[in-house]
C-alpha cells in the first residue's frame, strides 16, 4: 500500500476519528475514548508502515497487526475500511445484529482482523506465536501489537513479555496505549504500574517513548522499533484518551461509553473545524 | 477390534502419554508445521524427545499456561499446527479462557494435549487430579474431544489429529494402563468402536478405564447377561449413530468414565438420548466430589470406579 504523507495521515485521521463518533453514536455503546485516542497511531500504521494488500488479506508476507485490547475496535474498524478492506457502508452497522462488526473484534468475521479479542491479555501471547512462526519460516513480515496501559494489569502479559525476549523476537513491536486510564479511573489509582519504561527494559525489551498524536514522532518512532536487533521492542505512547473531542479528552468515563444525538453533533463539528 | 490377550494376566501395558510423546515424534519426521509448545512439564507429558529432535520446533515458555495457550493460537493463526503440552489441570485447567477466546472462537488450529488426568493420577492428590476438564472444554464450540483408551489409540489419535483443521482438545493418562487395542484396530475421530457386541446392556466408556467395564462384561458373561461394550474415544462430536442403534437394542445403559459425572462424556451420551431415545441409564464417574492421593486402583475402588461398581449398576438396570 501506497506511503501517506503526514499531511495526508492528518486528514485520514480526522476522518477516522469522524467516523468513529457516528459509528459508536448509531450503535448507542460501546468504547469512545479510546478510539480516538490511539487514532493517530492506527492511521499511521495503516496508511504508512503496515506492508499490507488489502485486496488480498490473508497475504502470507503482511505485517500483521494484533489487537489485543479489543474494546478499542472502533479505531481498527474505520482504520480497515479506509484502508479497502471492506465497503465503507458496513461501519454502520458496528454492534447490530447480524453484523460483522463485532462489538469486539472477531478474526473469523471481517477481513483484516488477525485475531479474537476483548478480555484483556491475550494479545502480546498471539503476537509471539505469530513472531515465533515468522522466525521458524525465516519470513520478514512484523508483527505489531497494540496494548493498553490497564490491560498490564493482566499476569499474562508479563509471561509474554518473557517469552518475547527468550526468543530474541525482533519482529514483534508492541506499542502501548498510555492514556494513565481504565474502565473504573486512573491507572495509578485502580493498579499503578509506575515506570512502564523500567519494567520492560528489566524484561529485556528495547524501550522507545512517542507522543501518540504526533504523526511525524510516530512515523519515526515506529521506523525505528523496526530495525531493532536481537530483542522486541516496545513503544511507550502517550496519548490522550477521547484525542480530538474536547469534552471527551481524559475523561474515564468515556472509556466505555458511546456519544448521544447531540454529543455527537458537537463532537463532529468540532472535528470538522480542525482540518 | 480388541487384542486378543485382554482377560490374560500378562496383557501388555503402557500409558498414554506414552503413546502422545511418540506420536508427536513421528509427526515431527512427517510434518514439518506440527510444533510443540511446552509449560515446563516436557518429560512428564513426553514431549521432550520432540524437543531433543526439533529444537526450532519446540517452545518452552516455562510455567505458564495461559501465554502457552495464546503462543499456541499465535503460531496456528501463522498456519502452523501446535500441540501444547501440559496437565490437564492446568491446561484448559488455567487457561480456559485463552482456550475460549484465542482458540476456540478463533478457530485456531490449536491441539491440546493434557496428561495426568483423572483419578489416575494418584499420588500427587487431588490438586493434580482432572477431574473437570471435559466439562469446561466440551461446553466451548468449535471444539473437538478425544479421549483414547490405550497407548495404540492414543498414537491413532495424536496423528489424525493434525489432519483435521480446528481446535482439538486430547486428553491422556500417567499411569501405564492395559493395551486393549492393537495396531490395526481402526480408528477414526467422531466413530465409535463397538468393542464386544451384546444384547441386554450398553456400556459406553472412554480413556483407559474402558478396561475396566471390559472385565465387568467378563463377569456379566458369567451371569448370562451379555454387555454391547462401546470405546466413545470422540466425546465431540459425538457418534450419535452407534449409540442410538446400540441402546434400542438393549433399552439400558452404563457410562463409564474418570472424570466428574457432571459435564462428562456420560452427560454428553445422556443429553442425547435424552431427546431421542430416553433409557434407563446408570452413571460411572466421579460424583461430585475431589480425589486423593492413593494407587490408581485403590482410588477407581473407593470412588466408585472399578468393574465391581460397573456389574452393581448393571445388575440395578437389569432387575428392573
Amino acid at each position: 500500500m501506497k506511503k501517506h504523507s503526514v499531511s495526508e495521515l492528518k486528514k485520514i485521521a480526522n476522518q477516522i476519528r469522524q467516523d468513529i463518533i457516528v459509528m459508536q453514536n448509531k450503535a448507542g455503546s460501546g468504547h469512545a475514548g479510546g478510539s480516538l485516542g490511539m487514532t493517530d497511531i492506527f492511521t499511521s500504521l495503516y496508511f504508512n508502515i503496515l506492508n499490507h494488500t488489502p485486496n488480498n488479506p490473508h497475504n502470507p508476507l503482511r505485517d500483521r497487526l494484533v489487537l489485543s485490547n479489543g474494546h478499542i475496535c472502533p479505531v481498527l474498524y474505520s482504520s480497515l475500511a479506509r484502508a479497502g478492506y471492506f465497503p465503507l457502508v458496513k461501519l454502520k452497522s458496528l454492534r447490530k445484529i447480524n453484523s460483522s462488526l463485532q462489538g469486539h473484534p472477531h478474526n473469523t468475521a471481517l477481513p483484516g482482523v488477525e485475531t479474537s479479542s476483548g478480555p484483556l491479555g491475550q494479545g502480546i501471547s498471539q503476537a509471539v506465536g505469530m513472531a515465533l512462526a515468522a522466525k521458524l519460516d525465516k519470513a520478514k513480515h512484523y508483527i505489531f501489537c497494540i496494548s493498553s496501559d490497564g490491560e498490564h494489569n493482566e499476569g499474562q502479559v508479563w509471561e509474554a513479555l518473557m517469552t518475547a525476549k527468550k526468543y530474541k523476537l525482533d519482529n514483534l513491536i508492541n506499542i502501548v496505549d498510555r492514556n494513565g486510564i481504565q474502565i473504573d479511573g486512573y491507572t495509578k489509582d485502580i493498579m499503578p504500574l509506575h515506570s512502564l519504561a523500567d519494567k520492560y527494559s528489566s524484561f529485556g525489551w528495547r524501550v522507545l517513548k512517542t507522543n501518540g498524536h504526533n504523526l511525524k514522532e510516530i512515523l519515526s518512532t515506529l521506523n525505528k522499533a523496526k530495525n531493532t536487533k536481537g530483542k522486541p521492542t516496545v513503544i511507550i505512547a502517550r496519548t490522550t484518551m477521547g484525542k480530538g473531542v474536547k469534552f471527551m479528552e481524559n475523561k474515564y468515563i468515556w472509556h466505555g461509553k458511546a456519544p448521544n444525538d447531540k454529543e455527537t453533533k458537537q463532537a463532529l463539528k468540532q472535528l470538522q473545524n480542525a482540518i | 477390534m480388541l487384542s486378543k490377550n485382554i482377560y490374560e494376566k500378562n496383557i501388555k501395558t503402557k500409558s498414554t502419554r506414552d503413546g502422545f510423546g511418540e506420536a508427536i515424534l513421528e509427526l515431527g519426521k512427517k510434518n514439518k508445521d506440527v510444533v510443540v509448545v511446552s509449560a515446563d512439564l516436557a518429560e512428564s507429558t513426553r514431549v521432550h524427545n520432540f524437543a531433543k529432535k526439533y529444537p526450532n520446533r519446540f517452545f518452552e515458555v516455562g510455567v505458564a499456561e495461559q501465554n502457552a495457550m495464546g503462543i499456541a493460537a499465535g503460531l496456528a493463526l501463522a498456519d502452523k499446527i501446535p500441540y501444547i503440552a501440559s496437565f490437564g489441570v492446568f491446561s484448559p485447567g488455567r487457561n480456559w479462557d485463552q482456550l475460549r477466546v484465542s482458540v476456540a472462537y478463533s478457530k485456531a488450529n490449536v491441539k491440546i494435549a493434557a496428561s495426568h488426568t483423572g483419578l489416575s493420577v494418584g499420588q500427587d492428590g487431588a490438586s493434580h487430579q482432572a477431574l473437570e476438564d471435559i466439562a469446561i472444554v466440551r461446553t466451548l464450540p468449535n471444539m473437538t474431544i478425544i479421549v483414547p483408551c490405550d497407548y495404540n489409540e492414543t498414537k491413532k489419535a495424536t496423528i489424525a489429529a493434525a489432519k483435521i483443521k480446528g481446535p482439538t482438545y486430547l486428553r491422556f493418562g500417567r499411569p501405564a494402563s492395559p493395551i486393549m487395542t492393537t495396531k490395526a484396530s481402526k480408528f477414526e475421530i467422531g466413530k465409535a468402536n463397538v468393542l464386544l457386541k451384546g444384547s441386554d446392556i450398553t456400556i459406553v466408556a472412554s480413556g483407559p478405564i474402558l478396561y475396566e467395564a471390559l472385565l465387568a462384561a467378563k463377569e456379566l458373561k458369567n451371569k448370562k447377561i451379555k454387555a454391547e461394550i462401546i470405546n466413545l474415544h470422540t466425546i465431540k462430536p459425538l457418534d450419535k449413530s452407534t449409540i442410538l442403534r446400540s441402546v434400542k437394542k438393549t433399552k439400558k445403559l452404563v457410562t463409564v468414565e474418570d472424570h466428574q459425572i457432571a459435564g462428562g462424556m456420560g452427560s454428553t451420551v445422556v443429553e442425547m438420548l435424552s431427546e431421542n431415545f430416553p433409557v434407563p441409564t446408570q452413571m460411572i464417574g466421579v460424583r461430585d466430589s475431589f480425589g486423593e492421593s492413593g494407587k490408581p486402583e485403590e482410588l477407581w475402588d473407593k470412588y466408585g470406579l472399578s468393574y465391581p461398581h460397573i456389574i452393581k449398576a448393571v445388575l440395578k438396570l437389569i432387575k428392573k
